[in-house]
């Protein structure tokens, strides 16, 4: 077992971890954190997306001693102290971008980290950077909706076709 | 101005803030202190013979706390089949028993051999590698027409062969659609592969099992989109546990798309060794378990063939498809292919004469049973590939074929048993084609061939049967339960609602939907109802969602229900205001006298239900809450037209879409918004199932499409754009027989997406001079550049 420490979502925490502990199994099993999801076993589906140190991570990917001292965000961390969604939070909801929800903490994570790095991506930039988040129910039109309205975009209303 | 709310408002889903923020409550987000884990051994061949199944060693190792296997579940029952077909001469299908755990024989690739319950989920995997197991593998039967050839190796030694069952339909019908085939001035046949997919919710299915040993109550947690049926077949069934000492909760559940309706083995296990431990059980899919445990779809064999007279009109429909049941029989897999499928194959179309025979067959590959869909696609996969292939023959415009022989006139009775109880098939169509812009189309065609490349265009109309469904017709039609759907609406003093409901959401937002409804019929603010749904402890017995049912038949159920209580508090208010029951009028939340200024409050009428100091006590008895079960008296019959341009670069084979456009007919719309992101995830299914998924095992039933590296699921760089992607539900005939005239809209994009893609591409390929007539699905860059090359 090794003890770690890392900074997630502002707090410190820390945990005894063996080896092979996944982050995305640190942050669900042993913090309870259970807001990023876990969907395949082959680091496809993006479900566990957090950032680390400002970089979107598959958490799924990387070990949770690999994260010793390292500032972690996760979906739990997006929104403010009163509960008022981000920006990009609150654009998924207002055209429609999640229906189950499982994918969702992904999506909002790699879409930050879209954002972050490109602030007005178009619309072919936002689908080729979603090529690791897979969502079933949406068909993507409405995420990509959401991202795009939430870097400043105009965006046709949602229901409004 | 659109609504902002009530029916027909594009309300912002309540459910979404907590899913945003991480706050969700999905069953793997469970944790009952002291659980214990299990992993399941399962089997690594298609087909065998245990011969040797030795768990001492595995036993003994750190951490272990119990390993059954399929002795322990001698004299316990096998997972139960839920709808009974009978065949074409009469007599039942053959139902192998499906063991909770593999007994003597392991049938599929995945089948669950022992189950490891140890401290963590680490030692339990662990444990499995100590399992000794022989198996003596027998010859694996992946192939349907293989299955039934004579000597084939049976699936299910007790059984005479690997026929399920052989079912005519409308069988009367038989020598008269021969005759009427015989006697056509045109066939037109095709033979065709409807691919087996798997569901893939993204949400890996997870069970919990606790037992309390004080009260002897079990609790299943599981990811379902109908724990009453689980909790029926569960305890009935397979533990014989009474249904009051056994609860079925399914909290957020992360998409289902069928493959959530069925009860699978994991549960039983769960909720079984959880008593047996006296300690909670968890079990979660990994990804790669799920391609190998949960029920795949479709996997459909077909020839279809079309007569029609010298004028073009369609005279008769011949189709013989096999249907792969896999292993075993899974909950609803027998409807699928027969009741959800044959019943819908006249389309929207006048053909007078239609005659199906299916063969379902049963092969060494996991249960396949109903995904999203169910049956609709199959059908009208085939009948839109085959009118599309007559089209070209005989020389007819593919809209204006279909347009002759729509159906126009309703209700409508098909020759295959159902009844349309109204529709406009011109309506969709010609929005639809305003939609595409078939007239600049040529332009468009003559700009990608510029470009080295070939457009095509697809057409697609569709009928779907939904809000499953009449109990009564069901039953006679083999299935095992009714299909209504229950709601109780409890008031409270202050005047808020909840709806307990047997309906359950995985994605489709019932918790900002429903109460769009009851605000319109009290005219008090949606956020003054609440939805409870997911749990058999505070919900009254429903069927769940699934089959497009969930606003037509659960909602119509709580209408009926906040019908009764609108009626007793109309008593209540007539008592309060001095003035008769008949006068009172209910708007905006207002009971007032009609022709008087009178008017009392709708939360003064609550208050006073549960304060009952002035009260009509001799006539009603206090308390404001009223329970409906609804079964609804015909199927609905959403329809629609969709269109699709494909670019193909006929050096590759590659197919981009280049437009996409939908016209649906829902009937009314509750919520827009979410209507059409239904539409959205149902496209994408269907153009998945036509460009790039498929669920392929190899002769030796090994399945090589285990992950996501190896079944490719639609991304967002596969879908349309958004400037050339509409979807539209603006036709709407209402459904006549159910209080809300809704038809449902979970499933049309599956349904209605993929033969209009294939009939794109096509199209695009003909325009190149390429005499291509079919491509199966999924049309890979592979398949189409050699369909380009063999055609050339």
């Amino acid at each position: 077992m090794t003890k770690v420490t890392m900074t997630v979502n502002g707090k410190s925490v820390s945990g005894d971890v063996a080896g092979n502990r996944l982050l995305v199994e640190f942050l669900r099993e042993d913090l309870r954190m259970t807001g990023t999801h876990v969907g395949c076993d082959t680091s496809q589906c993006g479900a566990c997306v957090v950032h680390v140190n400002g970089e979107a991570v598959k958490s799924c990917t990387m070990f949770a001693a690999e994260a010793d001292g390292a500032d972690v965000a996760t979906i739990e961390g997006q929104a403010a102290a009163d509960g008022t969604l981000n920006t990009i939070q609150q654009a998924f909801q207002d055209y429609h971008g999640l229906q189950c929800g499982f994918c969702t903490p992904g999506m909002v994570m790699s879409a930050a980290a879209l954002l972050k790095d490109n602030p007005k991506p178009t619309e072919a930039e936002v689908r080729d950077y979603l090529e690791g988040n897979i969502c079933r129910c949406t068909g993507y039109h409405n995420i990509v909706r959401a991202i795009m309205a939430a870097s400043g975009q105009d965006v046709p209303a949602v229901a409004a076709e | 101005m659109p609504k902002d709310h009530g029916i027909g408002a594009s309300t912002k889903r309540r459910e979404d803030v907590r899913f945003l923020t991480g706050v969700g409550n999905y069953t793997d987000d469970i944790n009952i202190h002291g659980q214990a884990y299990v992993h399941f051994l399962r089997s690594d061949v298609a087909h065998g013979r245990i011969t040797n199944l030795d768990t001492a060693a595995a036993a003994a190792m750190p951490g272990v706390v119990r390993i059954f296997t399929g002795a322990d579940f001698e004299g316990v029952g096998g997972l139960p089949c839920g709808w009974e077909v009978t065949d074409k001469h009469g007599q039942p299908m053959k139902e192998p028993a499906h063991p909770v755990l593999a007994q003597g024989k392991v049938r599929h690739v995945g089948d669950p051999i022992a189950a490891i319950v140890a401290d963590t989920l680490e030692q339990a995997r662990n444990a499995a590698e100590a399992i000794e197991v022989d198996i003596e593998e027998l010859p694996a039967v992946v192939d349907m027409k293989a299955a039934l050839a004579d000597g084939a190796t049976l699936v299910h030694d007790d059984l005479s062969d690997n026929l399920c069952y052989d079912w005519g339909f409308v069988e009367e019908n038989k020598a008269a659609v021969d005759a009427a085939i015989a006697n056509s001035a045109h066939v037109t046949t095709l033979e065709l592969v409807n691919n087996r997919l798997v569901a893939n919710p993204m949400e890996p299915r997870v069970a919990v099992g606790d037992y309390a040993r004080g009260t002897g109550d079990s609790t299943l947690y599981t990811t379902s989109q109908n724990p009453h049926v689980i909790r029926l077949l569960m305890g009935a069934f397979v533990l014989g546990i009474p249904e009051h000492k056994l609860r079925v909760v399914a909290p957020d559940v992360g998409g289902g798309f069928g493959t959530k309706i069925f009860h699978y083995a994991e549960e039983a296990f769960c909720t079984f060794a959880a008593k047996a431990i006296n300690r909670a059980v968890k079990w979660t899919s990994s990804r790669s378990e799920a391609f190998m445990s949960d029920c795949h779809g479709r996997d459909h064999v077909t020839k279809i063939e079309l007569g029609l007279d010298a004028d073009n009109n369609f005279t008769a429909l011949r189709c013989l498809t096999y249907a792969n049941m896999g292993a075993y029989l899974s909950t609803f897999a027998p409807s699928v292919p027969t009741w959800l499928h044959g019943t819908l194959l006249a389309g929207n179309y006048k053909t007078p004469l239609v005659y199906t025979n299916v063969k379902a067959v049963f092969t060494n590959t996991v249960p396949v049973d109903a995904y999203r869909g169910a049956g609709r696609p199959e059908a009208t996969y085939q009948l839109e590939r085959v009118i599309d292939k007559a089209a070209r023959e005989v020389g007819a415009d593919p809209v204006e074929l279909r347009r002759q022989n729509f159906i126009t006139e309703f209700p409508y009775q098909t020759p295959v048993a159902v009844v349309y109880d109204t529709g406009d098939y011109h309506a969709t169509m010609d929005k639809m084609l305003e939609l595409i812009d078939r007239d600049g189309f040529a332009a468009r065609r003559s700009a990608s061939e510029a470009k080295g490349k070939l457009r095509g265009l697809g057409i697609n109309c569709f009928i779907e049967a939904c809000g499953i469904a009449p109990s009564n017709l069901v039953g006679q039609l083999g299935a095992r339960a009714g299909l209504y759907e229950s709601a109780t609406v409890r008031v409270n003093a202050t005047g808020g609602l909840v709806v307990m409901t047997g309906s359950h959401s995985h994605g489709q937002g019932h918790e900002t939907a429903f109460p769009q409804v009851i605000s319109e019929m009290i005219g008090i603010p949606e956020e003054q109802v609440e939805i409870v749904h997911g749990d058999t402890a505070n919900t009254p017995m429903g069927m769940g969602t699934y089959g497009s049912r969930s606003i037509a038949v659960g909602g119509s159920a709580m209408v009926r229900a906040t019908e009764k209580i609108i009626n007793k508090t109309k008593k209540i208010a007539a008592h309060l205001m001095e003035a008769s029951e008949a006068d009172i009028e209910l708007k905006d939340g207002q009971f007032t006298v009609s022709g008087t200024d009178k008017s009392v409050a709708w939360g003064d009428v609550c208050l006073a239900a549960y304060v009952p100091h002035n009260y009509p006590l001799e006539d009603i008895e206090p308390g404001l809450e009223e329970t409906a079960f609804y079964d609804p008296s015909n199927f609905t019959y959403p329809a629609g037209a969709y269109a699709c341009e494909v670019e193909v670069d006929p050096e590759t084979g590659h197919v981009k879409i280049e437009k996409f456009v939908s016209a649906d007919d829902f009937g009314n719309v509750i919520n827009p918004m979410i209507v059409e992101g239904q539409v959205h995830g149902g496209i994408a299914q269907g153009i998945g199932q036509a460009l790039l998924e498929n669920c392929v095992y190899d002769d030796n039933g090994q399945l090589l499409s285990a992950s996501y590296m190896d079944y490719t699921m639609p991304r967002a760089d596969d879908l349309p754009h958004m400037d050339s992607y509409s979807v539209d539900h603006s036709c709407q005939t209402p459904c006549t027989h159910n209080p809300l005239g809704v038809k449902g809209c979970g499933e049309a994009g599956a349904i209605g997406s993929p033969p209009t893609v294939i009939n794109a591409i096509l199209d695009a390929l003909q325009s190149g001079g390429h005499k291509v007539d079919h491509i199966d699905m999924p049309a890979t860059p592979a398949r189409v550049w050699a369909a380009i090359n063999q055609a050339s």
